[in-house]
């Protein structure tokens, strides 16, 4: 970048903070981060679009996967990475679900030294329960509420450690200078004003990207926010086709539509029927059943409606009512709750009706496995935002995991990393400028539409081309629709103040999806196999041969945005031999 | 579009549709005001459904906080028809449809705009407690048994509606010197942690003013995650405070060896 370097005191007018490590986004992957490199004594700013504690983490349910071994006492980190793999159809960064498995359980461990409270097995350890793709029960976990329990106890450590935590606050532009990251633009959600970070090196831990999507368990800060600050500073973004929707959505009323249904209802026994009663998982993965990988389940609730078979409002009927009103109310309270309040269903006598919502993003930014760093210096990715660890499908409980271990890598190396880099930084006021210029104009522009309009079109438009099953001619249309949805999101207006306006944030975190969804058509596009979460109608087989590359995504010179085949990395023999086991199929 | 555009779509359209009529509070902490929206009610509607139907189709700038729809973070709290609840877990159904529903922000803080109200005292007052110190030497062995009181306190989601009702913040407002009954439930997990080493009573008794509680339930009554607060948090915190600092044998003993 370089360019023309002002004096501070014409940024004046600005707020200014400055830090050695600044991570963007507070979920388990952001504290984790945060905790770290405050621990390897670093000046840490901790960024978040929402309150503290509020983020999506707060929602996971059913657990932490990792190997610790209380329940099976064969499990071990080699089986947990052999699990990961094959969930993610051999797709994974296999350097990522190695250091993956290996680090979990420590991590898992950790939580409960800062005063995290999983559920007891009956000798005092850790409980652990099955969950779908895991060959043994794997899940350490607190009811259904791990999530909670994760991030406060994160929470709970990172503010006395002494990170400078700046809530809604969201942040729009990275800065760098010299092809370095030199700090971060964006303004406070309160009252618009714009605010300039300083800072050696960024994380980026801001989620997914499932408010592109109609039916969704995401919350509205999930709008590819991380991935496109990294792809328009210059980094590679890798598999984003790779879009879980998780089995178990609510369905009815309209009302909840998309909010999830843990994975731990099937994992304490819970059984899917279509509406002639029949157990439907024996016809697609009897050896695996309900607890198959979530593509699969996905699949073939959607297949069963398909052909008439689906329950009334367009699903399957999940029941656990077997299982007794006071097992139930203990380690599944909040659905108990939830279906009980929001949908006048007593799971404890009586089935739910469930079916898929987009719950996950795979792809994401490109990162070293090891150190989560990206092609950019002075930035790393963390969580949902990276791509690589979970390949072409996430294992439930995978993602707190990942949370934990690549959230402690990225915290440690961005620490190393601003401990060597003294420099001082300079701020480019033209670049500020720009960042600025960039969000305010949508108050300007007369004629345009409401942002929230342009985004209920692009949830349809996802939802129905470029959802679970995909197909060429769908693909096409929506990227060309894609184009029309661009234009028409940069020139959103935007009413009233800049003070607390949720339809200014909107316009903004809208540009964003905008973009991610063109890269996750233009990769579903490229990509002519079904594999993982990935299904083509026209080419329903998965292919060995495009089991040999990553999709990856990059922004070109002129702007546009252009995706290419990457190949995978060669894995190592031993960790090869691991997988030569015999290979447990779907059937579809 | 504006607001009498938007309405009169909505009248015109389906007859079918019922329309709910609500007074959501619109303005800052200087001056506001009531504002009427009308909204088509769907079957099973949350209050935060409505709200963001007024977002998307009348009132974009609407300020609002949520996240996960699903009762999980403690984002939305507000006051429905002068009630402290989340409004993601607030049906339609509950109300008389044909009468007004309004939806104002927390009362016990001050206001940011709408309904968005400025919680940052209780970060701070968090920042004070001491934190989860483990024994030293533990196997980190735990009975379920002995965890389950500690797992009640863990439950909750701090969306603020208990600090919200309490009389003492809400009509004394003695926010420096009394912590609320959030952060008694936050001290009581960890208390009452089976492997926790710290001994937090005095902190309670003087920087958190645990004695200005008289024990009215209503944090109980409005908490969505159904913690017994008063009951399993606050009472047994009160019980040892009296214990170490009002016992008359203990005030003799402290009086003649002059300790704390």
């Amino acid at each position: 970048m370089g360019g023309y370097k002002v004096n501070m005191s014409t940024l004046d007018r600005f707020e200014i903070h400055e830090h050695d490590v600044l991570v963007i986004g507070a979920g388990g992957a952001g504290l984790r981060a945060a905790i770290e490199a405050s621990a390897n004594g670093v000046s840490v700013g901790l960024v978040c679009k929402s309150l503290l504690g509020k983020a999506h983490t707060v929602m996971a349910e059913g657990g932490i996967a990792a190997a610790v071994g209380n329940v099976d006492k064969q499990d071990n980190w080699q089986t947990h990475f052999k699990d990961t793999m094959k969930g993610g159809k051999f797709l994974n960064n296999y350097r990522m679900a190695q250091l993956h498995a290996q680090e979990a359980p420590e991590r898992v461990l950790e939580l409960e030294r800062w005063g995290a409270l999983f559920d007891r097995t009956s000798e005092g350890t850790i409980l652990q329960r099955p969950f779908g793709g895991h060959s043994y029960k794997r899940l350490c976990h607190v009811g259904d509420r791990t999530g909670l329990e994760m991030i406060r106890t994160l929470q709970d450590k990172g503010v006395h450690m002494g990170i400078n935590v700046y809530m809604e606050c969201t942040i729009t532009r990275l800065l760098k200078e010299d092809g370095k990251i030199s700090g971060a633009f964006g303004y406070w959600r309160e009252t618009g004003r714009f605010v300039i970070f300083k800072a050696k090196a960024i994380i980026l831990a801001t989620g997914g990207v499932g408010k592109a999507y109609k039916v969704t368990s995401n919350s509205w800060e999930y709008t590819a926010d991380g991935q496109l600050l990294a792809y328009d500073a210059g980094a590679e973004l890798i598999d984003t086709e790779f879009i879980q929707f998780h089995p178990t959505g609510m369905i009815w009323p309209p009302g909840v539509i998309g909010i999830l249904v843990t994975e731990a209802v099937r994992g304490e026994g819970g059984i899917l029927r279509n509406k002639d009663g029949y157990r439907f998982m024996e016809k697609y993965d009897p050896e695996r059943m309900e607890l198959s990988t979530r593509d699969v389940v996905a699949r073939s609730i959607y297949i069963e409606n398909k052909e008439g078979r689906g329950s009334p409002h367009g699903g399957a009927f999940l029941d656990i009512s077997h299982k007794g009103a006071e097992y139930i109310k203990k380690k599944l309270p909040s659905m108990y709750h939830q279906f009980k309040e929001l949908a006048d269903v007593d799971i404890t006598t009586g089935p739910m009706e469930v079916g898929p919502t987009c719950h996950y993003s795979m792809g994401g930014v490109k990162v070293d496995a090891d150190s989560t760093a990206t092609s950019i210096p002075g930035l790393y990715a963390a969580g949902e935002v990276a791509g690589g660890m979970h390949g072409a499908n996430r294992l439930g409980g995978n993602s707190l995991s990942d949370l934990l271990v690549f959230g402690r890598r990225a915290g440690l190396y961005a620490a190393e990393y601003a401990k060597k880099n003294k420099a001082t930084l300079n701020i480019n006021e033209d670049e500020i400028a720009n960042a600025e210029k960039s969000i305010v104009v949508f108050f300007e522009q007369d004629g345009g539409e409401n942002p929230y309009t342009v985004h209920r079109d692009l949830q349809e438009l996802m939802q129905n081309k470029v959802g679970i099953f995909r197909v060429e001619d769908d693909l096409k249309f929506a990227i060309n629709e894609l184009k029309s949805l661009k234009e028409r999101a940069a020139k959103v207006k935007i009413e009233g103040s800049r003070m607390y306006n949720p339809g200014w944030h909107m316009a903004y975190d809208l540009q964003s999806m905008v973009i991610y969804s063109e890269a996750i058509a233009k990769c579903a596009l490229q990509r002519k196999e079904s594999r993982g979460a990935h299904s083509r109608l026209d080419y329903p087989n998965t292919d060995p041969e495009h089991g040999k590359w990553n999709s990856l995504v990059k922004k070109a010179n002129d702007g546009s945005l252009i995706v290419e085949k990457s190949p995978l990395p060669e894995m190592p023999g031993e960790l090869k031999q691991l997988l030569e086991d015999k290979k447990v199929a779907a059937k579809i | 579009m504006n607001k009498e555009e938007s309405q009169s779509q909505i009248s015109s359209g389906d007859k079918k549709v019922r329309i709910a009529t609500f007074k959501v509070y619109r303005g800052d902490r200087e001056k506001g005001n009531e504002v009427e929206y009308k909204v088509p009610v769907e079957e099973g509607m949350v209050v935060l459904d409505a709200i963001h139907y007024i977002q998307k189709n009348i009132s974009p700038d609407l300020a609002v906080r949520w996240n996960c729809k699903a009762a999980k973070c403690g984002s939305c709290s507000a006051e429905v028809n002068g009630k402290p609840r989340l409004m993601c877990k607030t049906r339609l159904d509950d109300f008389d449809i044909n009468e007004e529903i309004k939806v104002y922000p927390m009362k016990s803080f001050p206001i940011i705009k709408d309904l968005a109200c400025d919680v940052s005292w209780n970060y701070e007052v968090n920042k004070k407690i001491t934190p989860f110190t483990p024994k030293e030497n533990t196997t980190w062995k735990m009975n379920q048994r002995d965890i389950d009181r500690v797992q009640e306190f863990r439950k909750c989601i701090e969306c603020f509606a208990c600090q919200n009702v309490c009389h003492v913040i809400r009509e004394h407002d003695l926010k420096p010197k009394f912590a609320g009954p959030r952060f008694f439930v936050r001290v009581a997990g960890l208390e009452m942690h089976p492997l926790d080493d710290v001994d937090r009573l005095e902190a309670l008794k003087d920087d958190m003013g645990i004695g200005f509680c008289n024990i009215t339930k209503c944090c109980t009554e409005v908490c969505p995650e159904d913690i017994h607060i008063t009951d399993n948090a606050i009472i047994p915190l009160k019980e040892r405070v009296v214990d170490r600092y009002y016992d008359p044998v203990r005030m003799f003993f402290r009086k003649i060896f002059k300790k704390k």
